[in-house]
């Protein structure tokens, strides 16, 4: 879908270069979104290049280097630069190959969220009536509950592990992106391009998805950014209480959970991973930060 | 403004409906028995289960169980644990001030410190105190705080030895319950140290659900802040050679905390969420805690009340925010 | 409610503590809340150690750090000859506790006990559902249903039971934790009160230590109970700290905010064992992790199928790789803390290449099987599934060819009860009574095919053992029947024996007078802190 609504817009816009021009302007004003993408395109060339970077095998256990600090530390090996865990395992490989699971997490996730939620945002918004009724109630049923333990009884539910705990969050963050889209669609639907599209005999699924959405794109952009971050955190909350990845998967949370019993004797097995997990949601909400600026205007002024 | 009220219960009560639903099938759609689990490997003769069955009332109809399900929730009945076979409600009660104590202290440390260093940045704009502040309260918001809190531990328990691991005060200390805030008890209690130990278990446990609020709220007051520092009004006040303490903390500040409010409203479900993480760390026995425990233990009628409980306060808070909130601008009550 | 009726309790406490400053606290870092105070209600150990042990007594007690029993709140006891009638002698001038929120009249006499026996028995007995969903578990669990035929008063100090059939075990199941004694006087006041919930509540027993208040999650606090028939405590309180985190409970430790812990980390013991402030005591645990293979389907109904099989396990690599050593390989279905255990017994080797031989010699060629793993930690196999891929390995050295396959945990109990079940089920037992009647008989018998006998295994000459062993009153007796069912179950193979798992307690130097029993259970009478 996503690459037909660019087609469209090509076609239909030709000062698309102009826009892109101008976005561009005001995302390299910041900064920090600047920065922020730099280092995600990092933790990408590390996700795909884990497999090469990484010294070891993720799982690969060499009983003979248990617990070893990181390298400038008393006792620490260079072949094992950041140390190892409690059976042994390279820590620096498992957090290489730990970006691949975040950031597959995190686009799983949006990806899910946003197409569900601008299916079912669009159908509530342009149709209206009881249907809109009905899919805003369940979606207010859903806020209800706080995110995180929503999710957390989700995926008891569906039992532990990294599919279920994607679906689960992917159903908790998709309401934003329902609420926005329907918002969107609700202030664009009566404007007199889409009345033109409709007397020119537009379809109902061609009003929706060509005509009106690609008019909303900019706040869903921006909120998948957030539930970029959000998954990525909200997976390695549910990995750190034992319902997410499950061991041995080099997931960052579910690493820190395994590490929680050497918190006062190995400060490394507890320390990186985390580290890790900050570093990517903070590039992330950099960038999301930066897109903002750059695609709302009501906050350009700002 | 009755009105108001009665358009906003209009739509909490279908919710409130649907929350109850998702609650009460959340049970039936758990794998496995939970009265095989009962037993675990000692093998259960199938009368003896139809007859458990029987008791938990799993063998009616699904509609009679959440039509029973939602009459008792009604009159006040959320059920038994099937673990511990006490009342649920009476077991929420019991722990829920314990996260209620850790909530409105983690609130209040990210009001007072999230307003002021918003309002600053956003006076001191484009500064290094605005970036240091800005940048801050973005790592505040990208915290993983189940780490921030570990973290904490390491430092402050381990090495420094200035703070307990876990719990609600030293064991030494021994005074009953009279609100269940233990802040609040131990001062009653009259037993010197107590209020200081009560202090120490809270302080970390405080700081780590306060981080992603206090962020939040930061960024948030200065967005509003620079919006109403470019209104015209505040302009003309400046004009009018008006102190700058004046036309920001009179003119200015009254109106950016109209959205400031509403964001501290809708931080109360970022606190619960953030109450699991934290008083599964810290030991804090409260509901977050409570919830993942019986998420363990597959105790599905805790879990199921819990939802309940836990959404429906949600929802009142909400209601009241959403209600303070057209009080303060009344332009919204039409 | 709770907590307006722990207020009282509690407040009291609370001049009593302060009144005595210098009074000995000794305090433990237990694992988790209790579920409930009624021990009859539960099954997990965590509740036995925080009510049974502590608060109440039973009629037989196990002599500490054994598995054998003791007289407790009977003095004596009389079998029938025919093995049908147990009659208890109750001690005499037993007091139950006085406590703030219940001050006794009376001593035990029959009607406590047989008030105990009948909330649990008898369906019409007021106390039968006090609390919603009251199932009691052991007492049916034990098959006490269909085993009694009656409880009566023979005087105010003597009670009878009456049996169905001959039941040697009786005597030990009488001294677990669900048959403890509770006071009928102390009932009765709640019934009439219309409080009985407070019965789970706030315990009142004849035990060691009288309860005097439980914040929910946090703390449990006891006091030495003075007037105890077995002598006062030398310590004057006992404190449970809830702490369910391990590393948090070994801080506490270390820091000597408690004296003793339960389940520490596998990978903390070694430090503990280095700190000069602590001492670690350890041994097997009440519990047999095995692998069962379908007896009753080709080509494991072959004895020297099994015997090849087991021959090719590695247990040592198991025992290494799931528990980092805090486990024993075993060669017996009980283990070896159980009075009976046949240290005599040879285990088969580990030996790959024999096993091969002997599965070519069999006529099995190409064998592919497959072996369940359970999808849950348990006491005695706490990664299943690690465990079994150690199997599957060890077994394609041998040429059979492995699919590890897994339920969801109640799924897997369910169909791994099935007789024409497909593959080996790794399973495991933890014991309840101490009794080796309820691993030997509950497991392996004839009457538990399609039930507890994952193995479907019913041999003869073992049934005729394990079942005269159940109907024999004299314990020398049985443990020479036991012992020699133990040789059969060897020479059968109807299992691999994995392991038993250790329970290994660390706790402060200055603790004295704890006793490790092998039942598990944590109950602290008798213990004491140096000065």
């Amino acid at each position: 879908m996503a690459d037909t609504t660019a087609i469209e817009s090509i076609s239909v816009d030709p000062s698309r270069r102009a826009r892109l021009a101008e976005f561009w302007y005001y995302f390299s004003e910041n900064r920090g979104a600047v920065i922020g993408l730099w280092v995600f395109l990092a933790l990408v060339v590390i996700a795909i290049l884990a497999p090469v970077l990484a010294p070891h095998l993720p799982n690969a256990q060499y009983r003979d280097a248990v617990l070893l600090p990181p390298f400038w530390e008393a006792g620490g090996r260079v072949s094992y630069l950041l140390g190892t865990d409690a059976v042994g395992r390279d820590m620096l490989s498992r957090l290489l190959y730990g970006a691949q699971y975040s950031l597959f997490i995190g686009v799983i996730v949006t990806t899910i969220a946003l197409t569900g939620g601008i299916v079912i945002g669009v159908i509530a918004g342009y149709f209206g009536g009881w249907l809109d009724t009905l899919i805003m109630r369940v979606m207010d049923v859903i806020l209800a509950f706080p995110s995180l333990l929503l999710a957390l009884v989700l995926v008891a539910v569906l039992g532990p592990g990294l599919t279920n705990a994607m679906i689960a969050i992917a159903l908790v963050l998709q309401p934003h992106f329902v609420r926005l889209t329907r918002a969107a669609v609700m202030a664009e639907k009566n404007r007199e391009y889409v009345t033109a599209a409709r007397v020119a005999g537009a379809g109902n699924f061609r009003l929706m998805f060509k005509t009106i959405l690609p008019n909303c794109l900019g706040p869903l952009i921006v909120q998948a950014t957030l539930s970029f971050s959000n998954a990525i955190l909200d997976a390695a909350a549910l990995g750190f209480l034992g319902m997410g990845a499950q061991p041995p998967t080099p997931e960052w949370g579910t690493m820190l959970a395994e590490a929680r019993e050497f918190i006062l004797r190995a400060w490394w097995v507890v320390t990186f991973p985390g580290l890790a997990i900050l570093i990517t949601v903070l590039a992330i909400n950099l960038m999301g930060d930066g897109l903002r600026d750059a695609l709302d205007p009501k906050l350009k002024r700002s | 403004m009755l009105r108001f009220l009665l358009g906003r219960l209009a739509v909490l009560i279908p919710t409130f409906i649907g929350v109850s639903i998702i609650a009460f099938s959340f049970i039936r759609l758990l794998p496995g028995d939970p009265v095989a689990l009962l037993s675990g490997e000692r093998v259960m003769s199938p009368e003896r289960h139809a007859q458990i069955s029987h008791e938990l009332g799993f063998d009616r109809p699904m509609i009679t169980q959440y039509l029973d399900y939602l009459g008792g929730v009604l009159s006040g009945d959320f059920g038994t644990s099937i673990v511990t076979k006490s009342s649920i409600l009476d077991q929420f009660f019991v722990l829920f001030p314990a996260t209620v104590e850790l909530s409105v202290c983690a609130i209040i440390l990210a009001i007072v410190l999230g307003i002021p260093a918003g309002i600053f940045a956003a006076i001191k704009r484009g500064t290094l105190f605005d970036q240091t502040i800005m940048g801050t309260a973005l790592v505040g918001y990208s915290m993983p705080i189940f780490w921030w809190g570990l973290l904490l531990i390491i430092l402050f328990s381990g090495i420094l030895q200035w703070t307990p691991v876990s719990g609600r005060i030293s064991l030494m200390y021994f005074f009953p319950p009279v609100t269940g805030f233990m802040l609040i008890d131990s001062l009653l209690s009259g037993q010197s140290g107590a209020f200081k130990s009560a202090v120490s278990h809270l302080l970390l446990p405080t700081i780590v659900l306060s981080t992603i609020p206090l962020a939040v709220i930061a960024r948030q007051t200065r967005s509003a802040m620079l919006e109403v520092l470019g209104e015209d009004y505040v302009r003309t006040a400046r004009a009018k050679g008006l102190s700058p303490f004046r036309v920001i903390g009179v003119h200015a500040l009254r109106n950016a905390m109209i959205p400031v409010v509403t964001t501290i409203g809708l931080q109360v479900g970022v606190l619960l969420a953030g109450a699991i993480l934290t008083e599964t760390i810290f030991s804090w026995p409260g509901i977050g805690k409570w919830m993942v425990d019986s998420v363990f233990r597959r105790d599905y009628p805790v879990i199921q009340g819990g939802l309940l409980l836990i959404a429906g306060i949600i929802m009142v808070v909400n209601l009241i925010v959403d209600l303070l909130y057209g009080l303060i601008n009344p332009r919204i009550r039409r | 409610m709770i907590r307006k009726l722990t207020f009282a309790a509690a407040l009291m406490a609370a001049t009593v503590l302060s009144s005595a400053a210098s009074a000995k606290t000794f305090v433990y870092c237990s694992e988790g809340s209790p579920e409930g105070f009624d021990p009859g209600l539960y099954t997990s150990g965590t509740t036995f150690d925080a009510a049974a042990h502590t608060v109440y007594n039973r009629l037989l007690e196990f002599k500490p750090g054994t598995t054998e029993t003791e007289p407790g709140l009977a003095e004596s006891w009389e079998i029938s000859d025919d093995g049908l009638q147990y009659t208890f002698k109750l001690r005499p001038g037993v007091k139950f506790q006085t406590t703030e929120f219940f001050t006794p009249t009376r001593d035990l006499n029959a009607d406590d006990v047989i008030f105990s026996f009948e909330r649990q028995f008898k369906a019409d007995n007021p106390w039968h559902q006090y609390v919603a969903g009251a199932a009691w578990e052991y007492f049916n669990g034990m098959g006490f249903p269909d085993l009694i035929s009656s409880i009566e008063k023979v005087d105010d100090m003597t009670v009878k039971f009456t049996l169905k059939e001959k039941e040697a075990p009786f005597l030990a199941n009488v001294a677990m934790p669900f048959a403890s004694i509770m006071s009928k006087e102390y009932a009765d006041k709640l019934a009439a009160d219309g409080k009985m919930n407070q019965l789970n509540q706030m315990p009142l027993g004849t035990g060691p230590f009288a309860f005097v208040a439980y914040q929910q999650d946090a703390v449990i606090r006891y006091k030495a109970n003075p007037d105890y028939w077995n002598g006062k405590q030398k310590i004057d309180d006992l404190v449970f700290a809830i702490t369910t985190d391990a590393a948090v409970r070994y801080q506490k430790l270390k820091a000597g905010e408690c004296h003793l812990m339960p389940f520490p980390n596998a990978a903390d013991v070694e430090a503990m064992k280095a700190d000069p402030n602590l001492k670690v005591v350890e041994q097997e645990g009440l519990n047999i992790a095995y692998l069962a293979y379908n007896t009753t389907q080709a080509p494991f109904d072959k004895v020297e199928v099994r015997k090849a099989l087991n021959m090719a396990i590695n247990k040592q690599a198991i025992v290494d790789a799931v528990f980092q050593g805090a486990a024993t390989p075993a060669k017996n279905p009980i283990p070896p803390t159980m009075w009976s255990y046949n240290d005599a017994i040879q285990d088969d080797k580990y030996d790959p290449e024999a096993s091969k031989k002997m599965l070519e010699e069999a006529g099995v060629k190409d064998l592919s099987m497959k072996v369940w793993a359970m999808p849950v930690a348990r006491p005695y196999m706490l990664n299943a599934r690690r465990a079994a891929e150690l199997i599957q390995s060890d077994f394609e050295k041998v040429g059979v060819k492995v699919e590890v396959v897994s339920y969801e945990w109640a799924e897997y109990l369910e169909r791994s009860k099935a007789k024409d079940r497909d593959g080996a089920v790794i399973l495991g037992w933890t014991g309840d009574n101490g009794d080796p009647d309820n691993f030997l008989h509950t497991l392996l018998g004839c009457d538990a095919v399609g039930g507890n006998n994952r193995a479907q295994w019913c041999n003869e000459e073992f049934n005729k053992l394990v079942v005269q062993a159940k109907t024999t009153s004299d314990q020398a007796e049985r443990a020479k029947l036991y012992e020699q069912a133990q040789e059969v179950f060897k020479r059968e193979a109807p299992w691999a024996t994995l392991d038993h798992s250790l329970s290994v307690v660390p706790m402060r130097k200055e603790v004295e007078g704890f006793h490790q029993s092998p039942l598990g259970d944590f109950a602290f009478e008798g213990v004491d802190l140096a000065e």
